[in-house]
């Protein structure tokens, strides 16, 4: 399966909207996805939502490259009720670069948001409540990036809070 | 948390405490009886599975996706063998699919069934706790005849089972159904007409449709709040456009409502069972897929309705036997934070019904 382009009525929408901050619009194994340029995307999520009938924010998550420029990709997972459609946007995101917080548009994108921030380290601007959500307040470190090991932990939080050497 | 007002004070919910249904912590701030905000606290039961599957193959992954919802391990099975067969370019045989629609389905009443007992239990309605556990004790029989785990089945293979069916499964299947919609019934003679039980979940954790779209949440919640979305119906997978079922929904919203959509999704995973049953194709098991699984470069995003709502997982393929990133989009996970504003202004004791009638499963939310 190749990535083919995606025409329609939604990419034509992006593209009239936001013109050069829609980088690509494409398909593959038929699922359509488009990739903006960062500052572009609550825009996109607005457009999407009140125009579009992109009503649910089905997901936000995150893809660590290290050896890309920039470093993570932001993939969100858009749903309309009206049409029966999935589409995905997604952005690069640099390392130390603040991502705008979704929230405002999609109230689900708090918690989904804060995932994002613990496992990657990716902070969102604007973000109405910027912890950890599953990993203690004062881990150190960002489990699912890609120089994180899986046996890596953050040693000095284990001996201080479960009172043992090292949870391995 | 802000700082509190004179006549404020905080009240710690587990993670111990048994309505949580297991370690759920919320930090609840009150006026008096009345919630003011809620605070959930999670991430106790976090294993880091997402990062445990890109240090596995997708085959050596397959088991660990039972432990994420372990009362819907069928349903985190089709999910995630959907998934990797979508970037395979695969799809699996009638016989499996049919197999797989009978076993999810099964699977479906058994997370009700426990989802019933225990939130009768909180309540404070003891028995259905023990009648629901017999009859889902019948569902997890059938699990353990077909692959002899009741829990965490890994029930599916990517491309299709591991197993051919047991001598009997049919006779098995029909017989459970038969005697299950009399079942149904019963446990709403408990509990539909008590008074007590009509009256403590009338009205109680109410939320809008408006509102669920907004949180994101899905399943039973959604679909008591007056839309009928239901993944089955709206994008059918494995041949579930072959069999005829309605979604059930109602329209207030509220805790009662999600428990009459509960009980008639099971009568409807019946009439799914009994049509699949009645006629599964034969063939072969496996579709003809490579040995090692290696899909190509790319990527997908596959959901399925799970008993809790939408579960998606979503693939990024290098094209080696590894996924380069696996991420498990949860139904318990984005449910739950719908908790606060159904909980606002509730009563502490409501709450404990509140968290019950989301059905949450820890381990999903965690992962």
């Amino acid at each position: 399966m190749a990535t083919v382009p995606w025409e329609g009525p939604i990419p034509d929408l992006l593209r009239a909207r936001l013109g050069a901050s829609v980088l690509e619009t494409s398909l593959y194994l038929d699922q359509p996805f488009a990739v903006l340029a960062l500052p572009a995307m609550v825009p996109a999520l607005e457009l999407l939502r009140s125009e579009a009938g992109f009503d649910y924010l089905v997901d936000i998550t995150a893809v660590d490259y290290p050896k890309r420029t920039p470093r993570f990709e932001l993939v969100y997972v858009l749903y309309s009720y009206g049409r029966n459609e999935r589409i995905r946007l997604k952005a690069g995101v640099a390392l130390g670069e603040k991502a705008p917080s979704a929230v405002p548009v999609h109230l689900g994108a708090n918690w989904l948001e804060r995932e994002v921030y613990d496992m990657f380290g990716i902070e969102f601007a604007g973000h109405p409540d910027p912890r950890r959500i599953l990993m203690p307040e004062e881990w150190a470190g960002f489990p699912l990036r890609k120089d994180y090991g899986i046996v890596e932990m953050d040693n000095r939080w284990v001996q201080a809070n479960l009172g043992i050497e090292s949870g391995q | 948390m802000t700082a509190l007002d004179s006549n404020e004070m905080v009240l710690n919910m587990g993670p111990q405490h048994p309505s949580t249904h297991g370690v759920l912590r919320i930090v609840l701030k009150l006026d008096g009886e009345r919630v003011t905000s809620t605070d959930c606290i999670i991430g106790y039961l976090h294993r880091g599975v997402e990062k445990i599957a890109e240090n596995r193959t997708y085959v050596q992954f397959a088991p660990y996706v039972d432990r994420m919802d372990y009362l819907a391990a069928v349903s985190n099975g089709l999910g995630y063998c959907l998934a990797v067969e979508k970037l395979m370019n695969a799809v699996a045989t009638p016989r499996a699919q049919a197999v797989r629609v009978i076993l999810t389905e099964l699977n479906r009443i058994a997370s009700h069934l426990l989802w019933l007992g225990t939130h009768a239990l909180d309540i404070g309605a003891i028995t259905p706790l023990f009648y629901t556990l017999r009859e889902r004790e019948a569902v997890l029989k059938i699990f353990e005849n077909y692959c002899g785990a009741r829990l965490t089945t890994h029930a599916f293979r990517i491309g299709g089972l591991q197993y051919e069916l047991y001598d009997g499964f049919e006779k098995e299947v029909e017989s459970f159904c038969g005697q299950f919609l009399a079942k149904v019934d019963e446990y709403e003679e408990l509990l539909s007409g008590n008074r007590i039980w009509r009256e403590r979940l009338r009205g109680v954790g109410v939320i809008d449709a408006e509102t669920c779209k907004r949180y994101g949440v899905t399943g039973p919640v959604l679909r008591a709040a007056g839309v009928a979305w239901d993944l089955r119906k709206a994008q059918p997978y494995s041949g579930y456009e072959q069999y005829e079922f309605d979604v059930p929904t109602r329209t207030s919203g509220d805790t009662l409502d999600r428990y009459f959509v509960r009980l008639d999704e099971m009568r409807q995973s019946v009439r799914i069972i009994q049509q699949a049953v009645a006629n599964i194709p034969t063939g072969p098991i496996m579709a003809k897929i490579a040995k090692v699984v290696k899909p190509p470069v790319g990527e997908a995003y596959v959901s399925i309705e799970a008993p809790k709502g939408e579960l998606g997982y979503y693939i990024v393929s290098d094209g080696t036997t590894h996924p380069y990133r696996l991420r498990v989009r949860p139904p318990s996970f984005v449910n739950l934070q719908a908790l606060g504003h159904m909980a606002q202004g509730a009563l502490v004791a409501d709450v404990v019904a509140i968290i019950g009638t989301i059905d949450i499963v820890l381990g999903e939310v965690d992962r």
